[in-house]
C-alpha cells in the first residue's frame, strides 16, 4: 500500500501487462505494443521517404497530388484515419485483413504523411549548391539525389526519425478503440475485471509508456548534440 | 459495389443536427482546454526557468512525465482513476458538474501544457540575453522584467508554436469520445451506427476537421505574414 494505493493488482498480473496471453495464447501488452510500433515505423520510414521525394519531385502534377495527400491526412485526427482504414479497407480488399494490421496500416499512413515533411524538409536543407556540382560532374537528377543529397539528408534526420517514435510508441495506444490488445487495451480491460484499482492500473501503465518514451527522448537528444558537434567542427 | 449513397442524411434532419452539436462540443472542449493550458504552460515554463533548484526540477519532471505518456491514458487516468488520488470535496464538485467533460479538459490542458511550455520557454530563450541585463540595471526586478520586457516580446514570438498546438489539440480532443463526451467524432459514430452509412458519417466530419485544421494554418500564415516578417525587417 503505498498512500491509500493498493498496487498487489499488478504484480498478479504482471506478465499479462508484458505480454498477454503469450505464449499460451496471442502476444498482448508490452510486446504488442513495441511490435505495432517497430513494425509501423519501418514502413512509416518508407511510406515518409516516397511521399517526401514526391513532393520535392519537379513535376508539378505530382508534387501538388503528394503535398495534397500529405495534407489532408495532416488535417485529420489519428482517431478519424483508423477509422476511415476500418471501414475502407475490408470494402477495398473484400475483408480479411486483422484488426493489427488495419492498425499498422492506419499508424503507417498517418505518420509517413509527417515522415513526409521531415524528408522534405531534410532535403531541402542540403545546400543548392550540391545538386548543381553533382550534375554538372555528369550524374543525372535521379543519381545526384540518390548518391549525393538524400545519404546527407537522411543523417541529418536521424533525431526527427527517433522522435516520429517516441510519438508512434504514444500513438499506439489507440488500437484500444478497436480492440487490439495492446498496453492501454489490457489495461482498460484489467480494470473492467477488477473494478477496483483504476488509479493503480493506469498510473502503472502511464509510467511503463513514459519509460519506454523516455528512453527514445533521451536517445534523440544525444543524437542531435553529437551531430551539433559534428557540424561545429 | 451495391452500396448506396444518401447523402441526404448529413445534409439536414435528425443526424445533421447530432454532427452539428458535436462540432460545438469540439469547439468547446479545444477553446475552454486552450485557454487553461496556456496559463498552465505559462506558469510551468516560469517555474523550469527559476532559479530555485526544486522548482526547476519540478517542471522538469512535469514536463518529461506528461509529454511521454499517451494522451487516451491520460484521459483513462482522470476519468476513471482520479478520485483516489484528488481530494473528496473536488471530486463532489466535478461529479456535479459534466464529469465527462471536466475529464477531457483535464488530461487536454495538462498534456498540451507540456509541450506549450516548451515552447515558451523557447521564445523567451530567443530573446538576447543583454535585454534581461538592461532591464535589471535600469532598476526593474527580475519578475518585472519578465513581466514587462521580455514575455511580451518572448509571446509574440510563440504565438505560431501555440497556433500549432491549438491544431493539434483540436484534433486530440476526438480521444474525448472514449470517455462518453459527444463530441464530432463521438457523433459521427454514432449516426454511423444508427444509420449503417458509415461513408456519409465519416466522409462529413472528416470534411468539418479539415475545414477547421485549415482554418487554423491560414490563421498562421497570416500572422506570420503580417506580424512576424516586419518584426524581422524582411
Amino acid at each position: 500500500m503505498i498512500g491509500g494505493l493498493d498496487f498487489t493488482v499488478i504484480r498478479d498480473n504482471l506478465s499479462y501487462f508484458f505480454i498477454g496471453r503469450f505464449p499460451r495464447g496471442p502476444l498482448g501488452g508490452v510486446g504488442l505494443t513495441l511490435y505495432l510500433a517497430v513494425v509501423s515505423l519501418i514502413l512509416s520510414f518508407l511510406g515518409g521517404l516516397f511521399l517526401g521525394l514526391l513532393s520535392v519531385s519537379r513535376n508539378r502534377l505530382i508534387k501538388w497530388g503528394s503535398t495534397t495527400i500529405i495534407q489532408t491526412i495532416r488535417g485529420m485526427p489519428l482517431l478519424m484515419v483508423i477509422f476511415w482504414m476500418f471501414f475502407l479497407l475490408p470494402a477495398l480488399l473484400g475483408g480479411g485483413l486483422s484488426a493489427s494490421w488495419t492498425i499498422i496500416a492506419a499508424l503507417t499512413l498517418f505518420t509517413s504523411s509527417y515522415m513526409s515533411e521531415i524528408v522534405r524538409a531534410g532535403i531541402l536543407g542540403i545546400p543548392k549548391g550540391q545538386m548543381e556540382a553533382a550534375i554538372s560532374t555528369g550524374l543525372s537528377h535521379k543519381q545526384a539525389m540518390f548518391h549525393i543529397i538524400l545519404p546527407q539528408a537522411l543523417r541529418n534526420m536521424i533525431p526527427s526519425f527517433v522522435n516520429q517514435f517516441v510519438s508512434m510508441i504514444k500513438d499506439t495506444s489507440l488500437a484500444f478503440i478497436v480492440g487490439v490488445s495492446e498496453l492501454t487495451h489490457v489495461a482498460t480491460q484489467m480494470n473492467n475485471r477488477t473494478m477496483l484499482y483504476p488509479t493503480e492500473i493506469f498510473l502503472f501503465i502511464a509510467v511503463i509508456y513514459f519509460i519506454m518514451c523516455f528512453a527514445f527522448t533521451e536517445l534523440s537528444r544525444w543524437l542531435e548534440r553529437r551531430s551539433a558537434w559534428r557540424k561545429s567542427i | 459495389m451495391n452500396y448506396r449513397f444518401d447523402w441526404a442524411i448529413v445534409t439536414s434532419g435528425k443526424y445533421f443536427d447530432w454532427l452539428a452539436s458535436g462540432l460545438y462540443v469540439t469547439i468547446k472542449l479545444s477553446v475552454v482546454s486552450i485557454a487553461l493550458s496556456f496559463l498552465v504552460g505559462l506558469v510551468i515554463a516560469m517555474m523550469r526557468m527559476s532559479h530555485v533548484r526544486p522548482v526547476r526540477w519540478f517542471a522538469h519532471g512535469y514536463l518529461e512525465f506528461f509529454r511521454n505518456t499517451p494522451l487516451l491514458v491520460q484521459i483513462f487516468f482522470w476519468y476513471f482513476g482520479s478520485y483516489k488520488i484528488l481530494p473528496q470535496a473536488v471530486n463532489d464538485w466535478l461529479v456535479a458538474q459534466d464529469f465527462e467533460f471536466a475529464a477531457a479538459v483535464i488530461a487536454l490542458t495538462i498534456y498540451t501544457s507540456a509541450f506549450i511550455a516548451e515552447d515558451i520557454r523557447s521564445g523567451v530563450r530567443s530573446i538576447p540575453k543583454e535585454q534581461m541585463e538592461a532591464a535589471r540595471s535600469s532598476g526593474f526586478s527580475y519578475v518585472r522584467s519578465m513581466r514587462y520586457i521580455i514575455l511580451p516580446q518572448a509571446v509574440r514570438l510563440t504565438i505560431p508554436p501555440l497556433i500549432n498546438q491549438f491544431l493539434n489539440l483540436m484534433k486530440n480532443s476526438s480521444l474525448a469520445m472514449t470517455i462518453g463526451v459527444a463530441e464530432l467524432m463521438y457523433q459521427a459514430r454514432q449516426v454511423e451506427s444508427y444509420t449503417f452509412k458509415g461513408f456519409e458519417a465519416f466522409s462529413a466530419a472528416t470534411i468539418v476537421y479539415l475545414a477547421l485544421s485549415f482554418l487554423i494554418t491560414g490563421l498562421m500564415t497570416l500572422y506570420d505574414k503580417k506580424v512576424l516578417q516586419p518584426m524581422k525587417g524582411h
